[in-house]
């Protein structure tokens, strides 16, 4: 038969000549009985992969963020200091370095919400069924298409041969010339990540159930204020979903300032990726990319009490 | 229902952002045809001589293929990894069960620096030199995440009560995996892993701590960006490579309409990039 449940095989453990499919019976029986042992058996291998890999790593690049480099030989020593840190902390040029990044991330956080949530409402609420799927196809495209060829083309873009200034000049408007400026780096920032604040945000959006909405108005409420007290709040950890990933994307980036930033565009990942590539000194980088990571871990524990995770 | 001009304004808005999102892409188009080796605007005039020049530099030959190939193992791991975990998650109840999600995600979650130099620390305690390897390993740790997302998805929406109909009618574990889970699976398994390929092969901020002097094909063009060499080169890849992630999201997009998990940033209980 061709689904392979032969009656005459029958469900005997015992069936003769057929050993091989005895054993895979007990086999199943066993994992039936025992379905914790399927359980850790699914679970060890990703598990153990993270944490070998994953975690250990985050441990490595903690600890060694205590080490220091020996400046003559340029050799790891492994002795603990805070040596890194109080370098971190009493260096202006660092700390302008920490707060431009984590600046610039909220900026391009707001920028992209600010984007996103009227097109998720109107692909929620407002588009037919067929604007809505074109318009997310639209969205997705971008969002896997690649990152480093979408940061290069706006550096031609914004260039001052480029495209910008050239129709600007054509419609009779000042040429912007906001190439290899912090403009820019804000701007392509907003671009690159805008697809990670809108999908969650249209998703969100798209939970609300209409009754919602027709009680609210029933109760007497102007759209402003549905909008405001009902439509608002259970859209909120939808843009806080996306927000998670603008804002750790732009804080852990250094090819867009790299790129297409000016001299004043220096984010954190820039010195770490300095540090690593040119000067060798990977101590002081882990403890420059501890900065972003503690952060993150600030922003997720708040973005998980209100209700991110699950709008994800 | 929103007042008309609400909906005309929305509408308007929708139609912009789109269009801000897609004209950039049209440009590299243009771009890639440029005659002249000064990107300006407008373009000198229309050729397709870059294109054999990228496609003859061994340079980006031989970055191309460790890319193809690194993405390749990286896409089979996350498979492996992610698919086992999907199948915990989904279908047994324990202890922590929430942090898994919360621990494959965080890859992606956290900064690209945080990664990158999490497994660059990593490596350099562990005496561990750089090779294709590194990078897979770095890879594969945020692709698992695409994969779990997807098959966890499409699990979620099959029921249980099928593996138990099966095993009821004398099935055992491997024809129930052959005749009822398979054919549930197998469409989200192939999106899942267009994806993570497409993801391993586009990506430079976490692969640049894992690479040392090795260069795949986004290092090697960051490496041209960077020293503003060779840009005709690099209009054509980037042409190349929009196309050539367009078709995977599109095949994948086809093969999990039903889940809408195609959201790369969408990922705790799903994403994401």
């Amino acid at each position: 038969m061709a689904t392979g449940l032969d009656p005459a095989q029958g469900l005997s453990l015992r069936a003769p000549g057929r050993p091989l499919r005895a054993a895979r019976l007990r086999v199943s029986g066993l994992f039936w009985r025992h379905p914790w042992a399927k359980a850790l058996l699914l679970l060890a291998p990703p598990l153990l992969a993270f944490a070998l890999v994953y975690l250990a790593a985050l441990v490595a690049l903690f600890v060694s963020s205590f080490w220091s480099v020996n400046p003559f030989t340029t050799e790891i020593q492994h002795i603990w200091n805070l040596g890194n840190y109080r370098t971190l902390w009493d260096s202006s040029a660092y700390r302008t370095i920490a707060l431009r990044t984590i600046g610039i991330a909220a900026v391009v956080t707001l920028t992209d919400a600010l984007l996103a949530f009227p097109l998720g409402y109107f692909m929620a609420r407002i588009a037919s069924g067929r604007s809505r799927a074109f318009i997310f196809v639209a969205v997705l495209l971008p969002l896997w298409s690649s990152y480093l060829i979408r940061v290069y083309i706006w550096r031609l873009i914004l260039d001052n041969d480029g495209v910008l200034n050239w129709t600007l000049r054509k419609v009779g408007l000042p040429a912007p010339n906001i190439g290899y400026s912090n403009w820019a780096v804000w701007l392509i920032f907003a671009y690159v990540w805008l697809p990670f604040m809108v999908l969650p945000v249209y998703g969100a959006l798209e939970r609300i159930p209409e009754s919602f909405v027709e009680a609210s108005r029933d109760l007497g409420a102007s759209g402003l204020t549905t909008f405001r007290r009902v439509i608002l709040p259970l859209a909120l950890p939808g843009v806080i979903a996306g927000s998670i990933f603008t804002f750790s994307l732009t804080l852990g980036d250094y090819v867009t300032p790299l790129l297409a930033g000016g001299a004043s565009s220096q984010f954190i990942g820039n010195v770490v990726y300095e540090s690593v590539g040119i000067s060798n000194n990977v101590p002081f980088a882990a403890a420059f990319a501890a900065v972003p990571l503690a952060v993150m871990g600030v922003y997720l524990l708040i973005a998980r009490r209100m209700g991110a995770f699950e709008a994800m | 229902m929103e007042q008309r001009s609400t909906r005309i304004a929305l509408a308007t808005w929708s139609a912009l952002v789109v269009l801000f999102l897609w004209i950039p892409l049209a440009l590299i188009m243009i771009y890639a045809f440029n005659k002249s080796n000064v990107q300006s605007w407008p373009i000198a005039g229309f050729t397709t001589h870059w294109f054999h020049v990228a496609w003859s530099s061994t340079d980006v030959r031989s970055a191309l293929w460790l890319s193809v190939r690194v993405a390749l193992v990286a896409t089979a791991t996350a498979i492996l990894l992610g698919s086992a975990a999907a199948f915990a998650v989904a279908r047994f109840a324990f202890f922590g069960r929430e942090a898994v999600s919360f621990l494959l995600v965080l890859p992606i979650a956290l900064p690209g620096i945080v990664t990158g130099m999490a497994l660059n620390s990593f490596f350099i305690a562990g005496h561990i030199t750089v090779s294709m390897w590194t990078i897979v390993i770095g890879h594969a740790t945020f692709c698992v995440v695409i994969v779990y997302n997807n098959v966890l998805a499409r699990l979620r929406r099959s029921s249980a009560s099928l593996l138990e109909a099966s095993q009821d009618l004398g099935a055992d574990g491997l024809q129930t995996f052959r005749f009822v889970v398979w054919p549930v699976l197998s469409t989200a398994l192939v999106a899942g892993g267009l994806l993570a390929f497409a993801l391993s092969f586009d990506e430079v901020v976490v692969t640049f701590f894992t690479a040392g002097a090795q260069n795949t094909l986004p290092l090697l063009i960051f490496g041209y960006i960077r020293l503003g060499q060779q840009l005709p080169v690099v209009n054509a890849i980037a042409f190349a490579m929009i196309l050539l992630t367009v078709i995977p999201v599109v095949l994948a997009q086809r093969l999990m309409r039903d889940t809408g998990v195609l959201r790369r940033g969408a990922t705790a209980a799903v994403v994401t990039k």
